[in-house]
C-alpha cells in the first residue's frame, strides 16, 4: 500500500474543487489521482490489494450538508436518500420498508451488519466488481489495466455475467440496492465542477463494451449527493429475491427485484431488474413488456423469464445462471403476486 | 447448566469455562504476532505469479527505492543453509530461495523488510520477477500428471489394507454398487493469519509464530540454520485457529530468521490472506471409486475403496483414509488402493481429520446408495454390518459405541417420522430431506512430558509444551491437575506453547488431550505419592494409615479412615516450599527410543490401527435435515444432530464446542468450501474469504450435540479418546444423503451446489 494524501473537505463545493484541481475531464473516477471515499468498505480494500491507487483521498464523511445524511419522503410521495446515509439506516427505515419493500430487502440481504453500518448508499451503488481476476493484480484484466486482456473469459467464471458482457469483460456488477433502484426508475443527483445535474439511474452505469475501465457516467470530480425514488404507490407490492451459495454475506448467483401493479391477477405494470447475472444493474424491459396485461401465473411467469434471458450468453462455469436466473425470476414474480399488501 | 455446558453424564468431567476464555474475549490474549517486541522491522513476501518455470531475473530497483526499505532477502541469501525437509515438522521440501525453479503458484521469491508494514508491502508489490515459463499441470486430468502408488511413501501410510478375496465376493454379490466420488482442494483459512516474528539475542534465536508443534519446529529450524537446537526457541502461547495448517513449519520461518540476523533487529512478517493460499499447506483434492457388494439380507460381502490424491511434484503427501474406511464395517472382503497424482502444486498437508474427512465422505455416501439399492433403512443397514472385530487384522475394537450413537441421535432427531420415499416430504415450496452418516476417528496417543509444581500456598503451576489451538487443552490439563491434586481450578496456572517447556507432541491427530492429560496425571500422581509418604511417615499427621486409600480434596489429604491432614502442613513438615515433579509419559507399546524421539520433535504415535491388542477409534452418528427450494434449489440445513462417544470426556463444554465446530465445518464441506483452480495456469482463483465460502451464522440453525457415555481403559491412562477431529467426519455424507432423499439426485462431487440440482 502506497502513501497517499488524506483530506476531509468541509462541504460539497470544497470537495468538488479539490477533486477538480487534481483530476482532468478525461479521468475516470476509478482511475483518477484524487478519489472520494465514504464508508471505505470497497475502496480501502482495493487500495490494500493494489487494485485502486489514488494518491489523494477525499473523505466525504465530514461534509457539513446535513441533507446528505437524511432519508425522507418527498412532497410527491417518493423517497430521497442522502448519499451519505448508511445501508443499515435505509434498510431499517420505516417508510422505506412500507413504501418500497424491494429496496429494504435489497439492502437487508446485502453484505453483513457491520458493513451495512459503514457503507454509504452512494458508495454502494458505485461499488466495483468483485471478479476474482480483477481483484488480484497478477491476472490480465481489461477493467484494471485497459488492453491487458481478460483472464476470466476462459478461466474460472462461475460468478460472471451472462447479460451485458462483451469480448473485453464479463465481470458481474454485484450490488443489490442498484437493482431495486433501476427497477423503480430512480434518479441520481450529482454535483461537479460543471454544476449540479440529475442522472437517470439506468444511465449511471455503463456496459463494458470495448472500454470496461469506464464504469459510470460520472466525472472524476462529481459527487453523488442524493438518490431519489419517484412515488409509485403500488410498489408496496415489491420484493427482492436473492439466491446465493450461503444464507448471508454472499453475492447473488442470481437475484430479482420485482414490483407489480396488479388488477386482480392481471398485471397492469411490472418492474423487473436482475442481479448477479449482468455486468451492470439490469432492467429487464422486454420481460416487463411481455407480462403487461397478462394474468400472472406460473406459465406467464416462465414466459417472462424466457424473455428476460433471451439475450444471455453463458460461458463454461456460469451457464447454470441461465436456468437459475429464470427460476429466480419466476419465484420472485409469484411471491410478489402473493404478497399481502 | 445450559446447552453450551452440558450436564456431565457417566465418565464425564465438569463443563468448566475455559481458563483463558476471559483473556481471549477481552483482547488480553497475546497471539504470536501481538507479542510486544521492541524496535521491530516489518517483512512482506513477494510471491510468484506462475506455477512452473524459472525466475530468470528479479527487478528490485523500484522496491529498493521505497522510503523505509531496509533489506530484501532473496536468491543467494539462503545458499549456505540447509533446504527445508518434508515431514511432520516441515510442510515442503521446496526451499523457495534455495532454487530459482518455480514449483507452484504463489511461491516465495523474496522477502522485503522495511521500517513500516506499509512500506514493506509496497516494496514487495514492486518486486518484479521475470520468468522462463513452462506449461504447468494443475490437477487431475491435466496433461502432465504422474500417478504413483501411495503405499510406503509416508510413514503414516505403510500399506493398502486388504482382506479376503474381494473380486470373487464382489462377482458373487446379489446387490452391488460401483460409484465415483470427489472432494475439492480446501484451505484451512484460520482467522489468525500466518506470521513469523524472529529476533536474535546473541546466538539465541527466538521465533514467535503460531505453531502446533513447537518442539518439532525448534529442531527443524535449527537444522535449516545449521545451529544447535538448544539455541532456538519457538513461542506460541495462543493460536487463533490452526486445523493442521500450523502443524508443519513452512520455509518462511527460516527466511524471516535470516532477515532478522542480517538486520540485527526483530523482523515480523504477517502473510496476507491471499499469499497464504500458496505458502501454506491445504487439503488435497481427492477422487474415489467405491464398490460394495452385499447379499439381499444387507450383509456386505465385498468392499473396495480406491483413492487418488493430488500432491506436489517433490513431496509425497498422502491423505490415505483407507485404513479407517477398510475397518469401518463387517465387510467380509476388503480391497483398497491409494494413488498419488503429482502436479505443479504446492505440497498439501494435514487439515482437520486429514484422511477421514474425504475418505469417509466417499464411504458413507456409498453406504447410503447401497442402502437405497437394498431398499433398506440406512441405519438398519449399518446395524446389520456392525463388526465384532475389524475386518483387516481381526482385532477387537477397544470400545465401539456406534450403534448407541445412532440410537440416541436418531431418537433426538426424530428419524422415525421420516418418510423413506424420495421427494415425499415437503414444507410449502421447500423439499425436505433427511440423511445420516457415520463419524469415525482413530484414537492415538503419543509420548509427552509435563512439569507440575504444588506450592505450600496451594497454588499449582503446570508446564507443558503443548499448544492451545482453540481446543481447550489448557483448560482440560488444568482440570486434570485440579482433580488429582484437590486444588480448585482458579489456583492453577497452565503454561503452554513454548519450546522451552517440557516437550509435547505435535497437536495433531487429536492426540493432545490424551497425551497431555496422561503426562499431567503421571506428574500429579508423583506429587501425591510424595505427599502421602510424608504424611504417613512416622511422626507425620497421618502416621499409621499407610497403604490406605486416600483422596486430595480442597487442600487436604483425606484418608479412607476419615483422618485428614492439610497439604500445607505436610509440606511444612517436609520443610519444603513446593513439590515439583517432571513426568514423562510413554504410551503402551512405546519403543525404547520413544522419549528420545519426543525431545527430537519426532514423536511416535500409538493407538488407532497401530496396536497389537486392539484397534482404537472414536465413533459418532450425524443426522441432517435439508430444505431445498423447489424453484431455485438453494440448500439450507435447518437441523443437525450428532451423537458421539469418545471415552472419558474431560470437559463437556469444550468437548461439545469441538464437536459443534466440526459439524459446522462439515456443513461447509458439504455445501460451501472449495479452492478453485484456473486449470490453464495451475493457479488458485478464489484466494480470500470473499470467494472462499465457509458457513456463516445464518447457515447454522438448530444444532444438537449428544455426548454418549463410554468407558475405555485400554486407550491411555487418562481414558480419553480425542474428539477434536471427529465432528466433521461424515457430515458431508449425511448432507448428501439428505439431498438425495429430498430430490432423488445423488450428488457425488463436493461441494454440493445449486447448479448440480438445477439439471
Amino acid at each position: 500500500m502506497r502513501p497517499f494524501v488524506y483530506e476531509q473537505p468541509a462541504d460539497v463545493s470544497t470537495a468538488v474543487a479539490i477533486a477538480s484541481r487534481f483530476t482532468t475531464n478525461d479521468d475516470q473516477p476509478t482511475r483518477a489521482n484524487a478519489q472520494f471515499i465514504a464508508g471505505g468498505t470497497n475502496l480501502a480494500d482495493y487500495m490494500k490489494l493494489g487494485v485502486a491507487d489514488p494518491n489523494r483521498l477525499l473523505d466525504l464523511n465530514k461534509l457539513k450538508e446535513q441533507e446528505l445524511r437524511h432519508i425522507h419522503v418527498t412532497n410527491e410521495g417518493g423517497i430521497r436518500f442522502g448519499a451519505l446515509a448508511r445501508m443499515g439506516e435505509a434498510a431499517d427505515h420505516a417508510e422505506v420498508k412500507r413504501r418500497y419493500p424491494v429496496i429494504a430487502d435489497s439492502l437487508r440481504l446485502a453484505a453483513s451488519g457491520q458493513i451495512r453500518n459503514m457503507a454509504s448508499l452512494a458508495g454502494n451503488v458505485l461499488q466495483r466488481t468483485r471478479c476474482e481476476y480483477f481483484r488480484e493484480t497478477s491476472w490480465a484484466c481489461n477493467k484494471r489495466v485497459p488492453g491487458s486482456g481478460c483472464a476470466a473469459m476462459e478461466g474460472f467464471n462461475r460468478q460472471h455475467a451472462i447479460l451485458g458482457a462483451s469480448d473485453a469483460c464479463i465481470a458481474t456488477y454485484h450490488g443489490d440496492f442498484a437493482q431495486a433502484l433501476i427497477a423503480l426508475d430512480a434518479v441520481v443527483h450529482a454535483e461537479g465542477s460543471r454544476g449540479a445535474r440529475k442522472i437517470v439511474f439506468a444511465k449511471l452505469h455503463r456496459q463494458p463494451g470495448d472500454t470496461p475501465h469506464i464504469e459510470t457516467d460520472l466525472a472524476a470530480d462529481e459527487i453523488i449527493t442524493a438518490i431519489e425514488v419517484p412515488a409509485i404507490p403500488w410498489a408496496r407490492r415489491s420484493l427482492y429475491l436473492k439466491i446465493r451459495d450461503r444464507e448471508s454475506y454472499a453475492f447473488a448467483l442470481a437475484s430479482a427485484a420485482v414490483a407489480l401493479d396488479l388488477d386482480g391477477e392481471t398485471v397492469r405494470e411490472a418492474r423487473i431488474a436482475l442481479g448477479g447475472v449482468a455486468t451492470v444493474p439490469w432492467r429487464a424491459g422486454a420481460a416487463e413488456q411481455s407480462l403487461q396485461g397478462k394474468k400472472l401465473d406460473e406459465a406467464s411467469a416462465e414466459a417472462t423469464a424466457e424473455a428476460a434471458f433471451a439475450q444471455a450468453q453463458p460461458r463454461r462455469h456460469n451457464a447454470f445462471k441461465m436456468e437459475l436466473g429464470k427460476r429466480t425470476l419466476v419465484r420472485a414474480l409469484l411471491e410478489t403476486r402473493d404478497m399481502k399488501v | 447448566m445450559d446447552a453450551a455446558a452440558p450436564k456431565p453424564k457417566e465418565n464425564m468431567g465438569e463443563p468448566l469455562p475455559r481458563i483463558d476464555g476471559r483473556l481471549k474475549v477481552t483482547g488480553q490474549a497475546h497471539y504470536p504476532a501481538d507479542l510486544p517486541t521492541a524496535n521491530i522491522a516489518y517483512g512482506a513476501l513477494a510471491t510468484s505469479s506462475i506455477a512452473k518455470g524459472k525466475v530468470t531475473k528479479l527487478r528490485l530497483d523500484d522496491a529498493r527505492a521505497v522510503p523505509g526499505l531496509l533489506d530484501i532477502v532473496t536468491y543467494g541469501d539462503m545458499d549456505k543453509l540447509e533446504k527445508p525437509k518434508f515431514g511432520n515438522s516441515g510442510a515442503t521440501s521446496i526451499g523457495p530461495l534455495h532454487d530459482r525453479r518455480i514449483f507452484h503458484d504463489g511461491q516465495i521469491v523474496a522477502l522485503a523488510v522495511a521500517e513500516t508494514f506499509e512500506a514493506a508491502e509496497e516494496a514487495a508489490q514492486l518486486i518484479r520477477a521475470e520468468y522462463e515459463e513452462e506449461k504447468p499441470t494443475a490437477t487431475f486430468d491435466s496433461p502432465g500428471t504422474a500417478t504413483i502408488p501411495a503405499a510406503g511413501r509416508s510413514p503414516l501410510f505403510k500399506e493398502d489394507v486388504k482382506a479376503g478375496d474381494f473380486d470373487a465376493a464382489y462377482a458373487a454379490a446379489a446387490v452391488k454398487i460401483d460409484q465415483r466420488y470427489s472432494t475439492p482442494t480446501q484451505h484451512h483459512n484460520p482467522i489468525e493469519l500466518f506470521s513469523t516474528t524472529a529476533y536474535w539475542q546473541g546466538e539465541q534465536l527466538v521465533v514467535h509464530e503460531p505453531s502446533q508443534n513447537v518442539t518439532g519446529w525448534k529442531v527443524e529450524l535449527a537444522r535449516q540454520l545449521k545451529i544447535d537446537p538448544a539455541k532456538v526457541r519457538i513461542v506460541s502461547p495462543f493460536i487463533g485457529g490452526a486445523f493442521g495448517s500450523k502443524g508443519p513449519m513452512t520455509p518462511r520461518t527460516a527466511i524471516v530468521a535470516i532477515a532478522a540476523k542480517r538486520l540485527g533487529r526483530p523482523v515480523r512478517c504477517v502473510t496476507s490472506r491471499m499469499q497464504a493460499f500458496g505458502t501454506q499447506t491445504y487439503r488435497a483434492e481427492t477422487r474415489h471409486r467405491i464398490r460394495i457388494g452385499a447379499g439381499k439380507d444387507g450383509r456386505i460381502t465385498a468392499f473396495a475403496h480406491e483413492g487418488w490424491e493430488v500432491t506436489s511434484r517433490p513431496d509425497p503427501y498422502v491423505v490415505g483414509g483407507t485404513s479407517a474406511t477398510g475397518r469401518m464395517y463387517d465387510y467380509g472382503s476388503v480391497l483398497t488402493h491409494v494413488s498419488l497424482v503429482q502436479a505443479d502444486r504446492n505440497t498439501p498437508g494435514y487439515m482437520r481429520s486429514p484422511p477421514e474427512t474425504p475418505y469417509v465422505y466417499a464411504l458413507e455416501n456409498a453406504m447410503d446408495e447401497m442402502a437405497v439399492a437394498l431398499g433398506m433403512d440406512p441405519i438398519e443397514f449399518r446395524r446389520i454390518n456392525e463388526p465384532k472385530t475389524e475386518p483387516i487384522g481381526k482385532k477387537p475394537f477397544s470400545s465401539r459405541s456406534l450403534i448407541q450413537c445412532y440410537d440416541q441421535a436418531a431418537a433426538a432427531f426424530g428419524w422415525a417420522k421420516r418418510d423413506p420415499e424420495v421427494g415425499a416430504m415437503r414444507d410449502g415450496d421447500w423439499l425436505v430431506g433427511m440423511g445420516c452418516a457415520t463419524a469415525i476417528y482413530p484414537t492415538a496417543v503419543a509420548p509427552c512430558a509435563a512439569r507440575v509444581r504444588l506450592t505450600v500456598d496451594g497454588d499449582v503451576r503446570l508446564q507443558c509444551g503443548s499448544h492451545e489451538i482453540g481446543t481447550g487443552v489448557r483448560t482440560v490439563a488444568g482440570q486434570m491437575a485440579s482433580e488429582r491434586l484437590g486444588v480448585s481450578i482458579d489456583r492453577i496456572s497452565v503454561e503452554m506453547g513454548d519450546s522451552s517447556l517440557p516437550p509435547a507432541p505435535v497437536s495433531g491427530g487429536s492426540i493432545s488431550t490424551a497425551s497431555v492429560c496422561s503426562a499431567v496425571l503421571k506428574a500429579c500422581d508423583a506429587i501425591r505419592t510424595k505427599l502421602y509418604a510424608a504424611a504417613t511417615a512416622e511422626g507425620g499427621p497421618l502416621a499409621g494409615s499407610r497403604n490406605a486409600e486416600f483422596e486430595l480434596v480442597d487442600g487436604k489429604i483425606m484418608a479412607k479412615s476419615g483422618a485428614s491432614a492439610k497439604v500445607e502442613d505436610v509440606l511444612k513438615a517436609m520443610q519444603v516450599g513446593a513439590i515439583e515433579e517432571y513426568a514423562e509419559f510413554a504410551p503402551k507399546g512405546a519403543t525404547p527410543e520413544a522419549l528420545k524421539k519426543l525431545y527430537a520433535g519426532k514423536p511416535e504415535f500409538h493407538g488407532g490401527d497401530q496396536d497389537e491388542d486392539s484397534v482404537k477409534y472414536a465413533f459418532g452418528a450425524e443426522f441432517v435435515e435439508v430444505h431445498i427450494n423447489r424453484y431455485t434449489r438453494e440448500i439450507r440445513v435447518p437441523r443437525i444432530v450428532g451423537a458421539f462417544a469418545a471415552g472419558r470426556i474431560m470437559n463437556t463444554r469444550t468437548a461439545r464446542s469441538q464437536l459443534m465446530g466440526g459439524m459446522i465445518w462439515g456443513i461447509g464441506q458439504a455445501l460451501h468450501e472449495a479452492t478453485e483452480i484456473d486449470r490453464r495456469y495451475a493457479r488458485y482463483v478464489n484466494r480470500d474469504l470473499q470467494d472462499y465460502l465457509v458457513p456463516v451464522n445464518a447457515d447454522i440453525k438448530d444444532l444438537q450435540v449428544i455426548l454418549v457415555p463410554e468407558v475405555d481403559h485400554a486407550v491411555n491412562p487418562a481414558g480419553v479418546k480425542g474428539l477434536g477431529e471427529l465432528g466433521n467426519v461424515g457430515t458431508a455424507a449425511a448432507v448428501a444423503s439428505a439431498v438425495y432423499h429430498a430430490t432423488g439426485k445423488r450428488i457425488r462431487d463436493l461441494p454440493i451446489r445449486i447448479e448440480q440440482l438445477l439439471v
